[in-house]
């Protein structure tokens, strides 16, 4: 262990429980020898990301959801740092999917479902009197399941978003292509952007819902195990893409695969029965937790 | 490279403009208009049946029998509705079963035959053919010929209902019939009971409450047809129980007493339309409740 | 269960027998059912030979073509050209079409995605009832309450609009106009409650991903839930006027009876089914006048037919296309609403079956 790492860690370890609310320092992180904890995850390094888009940062402050009467939510103060990828884990039914959809105000889409609390873009609450569609068009969502439009052709999909705004047709096609090229699809599909968008593959289909959702550039990308209903390589080729796609969005990943979290995200949270546990540096979530169900979880006691 | 968004996220979440927000809002009411208008005629046709029917109740209504006078006293609609009762029925016991057992077929024997698709396909024909048609093929085939001693006849006319009735028995059934669950079968059949015993003792018998609310309602559509009855019973005044007599209907009488250009007449005819309406509401209503409380229990 | 029934049955023969006349008893039971399914195809084509046998006289005097094209409907002169009557119904219904599928759509999406949870079951039983009131109710009241009603609205519209084809001229009361407005409430129930069918199976996804994109309520109905109920829709329109075509009673009180081709909407008209329910009583003596009226019968099945057979294969393609589900299908025919109440998705049967009544 080199001097300056020995001092790292112990300027990590005098330190209070750090302020959930500050995203986690920019400092290069390396690899510890000797882990505290027998992780079941490879913990890989992550470079510091180049940012090309200055995103924007988003912060929890005590919300709570509901479903009718189910506390589905339980009082969360998360902060999800501008232009990184903070992954979301636990057990089924932890309340993951349910406090990620609280961001976009998708929530609230249910009947009978509410969401309470505080969540700040940059500075300003958008669970309060801002416009829902203006939400969404700033936080964008992908899902589990690809679901590209099935009456539209490659091209149409991803114009979708655009298309409400108004954007002209000319500039239309530019801002498609750049879209693809961003999500890494545009050799595949430049000479059939009229077929139709369920003609891809699964894998294809999903980039596609990422480039559907880069096209109006929001500021932050939702993404609901975006990779759980695809094989291996897709599954590798999305991860690739959200590595790529950190450098202009801050990235929020729900998954239920720690090493698919390992890989990608620079923060973990680490939910159980609604509760944020703990969140921290995925190195540091992995090797060495602080809370004791943590360690049970990613050394696979439980879920 | 900037670490900080060079646009303020208030503006950022500026509301959409003002053209879609108008839209949506537009959108929403212009729906839910036009959702209220398909709503006012129901309303009107009940206000102005109890505006101007309510006034030819009375006792004469219900128990004389239309006298056929243009004035002076031109008596009830009582062979009406008896003639109706008399003629659903007979439709009904032709109809109910045969269109049960199509169905049966259809869905414990007939899933993946060529047949049971070409019979299914065409009881969906039937159920487009207008009711006028079935009055016709009646006409042509029972009436011309004299069958059963007598030209028009109620027999007749009950028929060319159980016609109009089949494929609705069969198609309300036939849904029914494939809610029954599969397992229930299988426990059956496990049991060692020959195949006809399971299709009625198990799946019919599982399925009657949903059967009869299917029958109830094919019965009420069949109540208020006109059409077929017009060139199968005839037209008599008199109440008659016999069957192969020429006999009424409500759906007749007021067919014939709307045009006449008589005040009273033309108030029979509101009384008559609005106690056929009432009995039409409560088999509905009687055919819903056997269907809930099936579904409840 | 009559578990006892079947004990006894089992436990009285031996393992491996059964008394011969319990094993005749299923194919027997079988054969049964068979033969009441043939008799449905039986009747139909029964129909069929029995109308055309007895429409022959028309034919054979005006052949097939000159009895639907000739446009001259004379009965005191015992000439039948149907003309006016093919076209009496086809005006009238397209009429109805016009007015009532958008209404029938809006209602559909009002009610699937507009409306609040709570109303939606009243609100679909009020639509359905619509399709309780028998066809001379409906009669009775267009022709005693809604041409006096209507009538100046009928003369202004035909004023202010008159520069329109087909619009103006004076205005009797009965016309095509009252015909396809009375006929566009009776297909109201029906188109709904498909289009209701076809909507409520949009996959969530679809919507989620509209909204998550930033649409408004309507864009996105416009981005996920049209675009992908189209065909159910379009064939719900053709169901409608099947229903519209056949149409007999409401009709014949409201349009007029006149056997001309009118020029304008507002003009008096006839259709075939109202022709034969008018004329019917006063040929009976009169060979070839009952003749031509079954003729126009059979002209009217056939109609009927074609656009039935048509809706329905304009449905099926759509589920095969779009929903690789498949979930209307019966495996068979073309049902609509089976197919989804099996998966479980309607939540009363007594709804399913109710809006089976009266989609037949």
């Amino acid at each position: 262990m080199t001097p300056e790492e020995a001092s790292a860690m112990t300027e990590a370890s005098e330190q209070p429980a750090p302020d959930p609310r500050v995203p986690a320092e920019r400092a290069p992180r390396t690899q510890t020898a000797g882990a505290a904890v027998p992780s079941s995850v490879d913990v890989h390094v992550h470079a510091p990301v180049e940012v090309e888009r200055a995103a924007r940062s988003v912060t929890l402050e005590g919300l709570h959801a509901y479903y009718g009467s189910t506390h589905a939510v339980k009082n969360v103060d998360l902060a999800f740092g501008a232009n990184q990828t903070t992954a979301i884990i636990g057990p089924s039914g932890c309340g993951k999917s349910t406090m990620v959809r609280c961001i976009n105000r998708m929530h609230e889409e249910i009947p009978g479902a509410r969401a309470e609390g505080k969540i700040l873009l940059d500075d300003l609450d958008v669970n309060g009197p801002v416009d829902v569609v203006a939400v969404r068009r700033t936080i964008g969502m992908v899902f589990q399941k690809p679901n590209p439009f099935p009456t539209m052709s490659i091209r149409d999909n991803v114009a979708a978003g655009l298309k409400l705004t108004g954007v002209k047709t000319k500039d239309l096609n530019e801002r498609v292509e750049r879209a693809l090229r961003g999500a890494g699809l545009w050799d595949e599909v430049k000479d059939r952007l009229g077929s139709p968008g369920i003609g891809l593959s699964g894998g294809q289909q999903q980039r596609l819902c990422i480039a559907r959702t880069m096209a109006v550039e929001p500021d932050v990308i939702l993404m609901d195990e975006p990779c759980s209903a695809l094989d291996p390589i897709a599954t590798l080729k999305v991860e690739e893409l959200i590595d790529e796609i950190k450098k202009r969005v801050t990235v929020v990943i729900v998954t239920h695969n720690m090493q698919q979290a390992a890989r990608v995200a620079d923060q973990t949270a680490f939910m159980l029965s609604g509760e944020l546990v703990e969140v921290g540096p995925t190195e540091k979530i992995f090797t060495n937790p602080d809370d004791e169900r943590t360690e049970q979880y990613v050394t696979g006691k439980f879920g | 490279m900037s670490t900080v968004p060079n646009v303020p996220v208030q503006t950022r979440l500026q509301a959409i403009s003002a053209g879609r927000k108008r839209k949506d809002v537009a959108a929403r009411w212009t729906l839910g208009l036009l959702t209220g208008i398909a709503l006012v005629p129901l309303v009107l046709v009940i206000f102005y049946l109890l505006q101007k029917g309510l006034k030819a109740w009375s006792w004469d209504f219900f128990t004389t029998d239309p006298t056929g006078a243009f004035i002076g006293n031109q008596g009830g609609v009582k062979s009406a509705i008896v003639g109706t009762v008399e003629m659903v029925l007979l439709a009904s016991i032709v109809a109910v079963p045969i269109g049960v057992g199509v169905a049966v077929y259809l869905v414990e024997f007939g899933k993946d035959s060529k047949f049971a698709a070409v019979v299914r396909y065409f009881v969906d024909v039937m159920t487009g053919v207008p009711s006028i048609v079935f009055g016709l093929f009646i006409y042509t085939t029972l009436v011309v010929s004299g069958a059963g001693g007598s030209s028009f006849a109620g027999w007749k006319g009950g028929l060319a209902l159980a016609l109009l009735m089949l494929p609705v028995v069969t198609r309300s059934a036939e849904v029914v019939l494939q809610l029954v669950p599969q397992g229930l079968r299988e426990a059956a059949l496990a049991l060692g009971a020959p195949r006809w015993v399971v299709t009625l003792k198990v799946v019919v018998r599982t399925a009657i409450p949903g059967l009869i609310t299917g029958s109830l309602l094919a019965v009420a559509r069949a109540m208020g047809e006109t059409a077929p009855l017009l060139f199968t019973v005839g037209a008599l005044n008199a109440t008659s129980l016999n069957l192969n007599d020429q006999m009424n209907s409500l759906p007749l009488q007021i067919f014939r007493d709307v045009g006449q250009a008589n005040d009273q007449l033309v108030t029979r005819a509101w009384g008559s339309a609005l106690t056929l309406v009432v009995m039409i509401l409560i088999l509905t209503l009687v055919a819903r409740a056997v269907g809930r409380r099936s579904a409840n229990s | 269960m009559e578990a006892s029934a079947i004990n006894t049955r089992g436990a009285a023969a031996p393992l491996g027998e059964r008394p011969s006349r319990a094993r005749l008893a299923d194919p027997a039971f079988k054969v049964f059912l068979t033969v009441l399914a043939a008799l449905v195809l039986v009747l139909i084509a029964f129909f069929f030979v029995f109308l055309a046998n007895k429409a022959q006289p028309a034919f054979s005097q005006f052949g097939v073509f000159g009895f639907v094209f000739d446009n001259d409907w004379n009965v005191s002169q015992g000439v039948y050209g149907a003309l006016p009557l093919v076209v009496g119904t086809l005006i009238s219904s397209a009429i109805a079409l016009v007015i009532g599928v958008p209404v029938a759509v809006a209602t559909a999406l009002f009610v699937t995605e507009l409306c609040p949870r709570r109303a939606r079951s009243t609100l679909t039983v009020l639509i359905e009832l619509l399709a309780a009131v028998p066809s001379v109710v409906y009669g009775l009241w267009g022709f005693l309450v809604v041409i006096p009603f209507l009538k100046p609205f009928q003369q202004w519209l035909a004023d202010t609009f008159g520069f329109l084809p087909f619009v103006g001229g004076p205005v009797a009361g009965p016309s095509y106009f009252i015909a396809g407005l009375i006929l566009a409430i009776m297909i109201v129930p029906i188109v709904s409650a498909i289009s209701r069918e076809v909507m409520s199976t949009v996959p969530p996804d679809h919507k989620e991903a509209a909204l998550a994109l930033g649409a408004t309520r309507w864009e996105m109905i416009r981005m996920a839930v049209l675009p992908y109920s189209r065909r159910g829709i379009t064939g719900a329109a053709m169901l409608g006027l099947g229903r519209a075509i056949g149409e007999t009673i409401a009709v014949t009180l409201v349009i007029g009876n006149a056997p001309q081709i009118g020029k304008q909407i507002f003009d008096q008209g006839y259709t075939l089914a109202a022709v034969i329910a008018n004329e019917f009583g006063e040929a009976a003596n009169n060979k070839i006048h009952t003749a031509a009226l079954i003729a126009a019968g059979l002209v009217l099945f056939v109609l009927t037919l074609i656009v039935n057979a048509l809706a329905r294969w304009v449905v099926t393609r759509a589920e095969r296309v779009d929903k690789p589900a498949g979930r209307f299908r019966r495996g068979g025919g073309g049902g609509l609403v089976a197919g989804s109440t099996t998966v479980g998705l309607t939540p009363a049967p007594v709804d399913d079956i109710a809006t089976v009544v009266s989609e037949s």
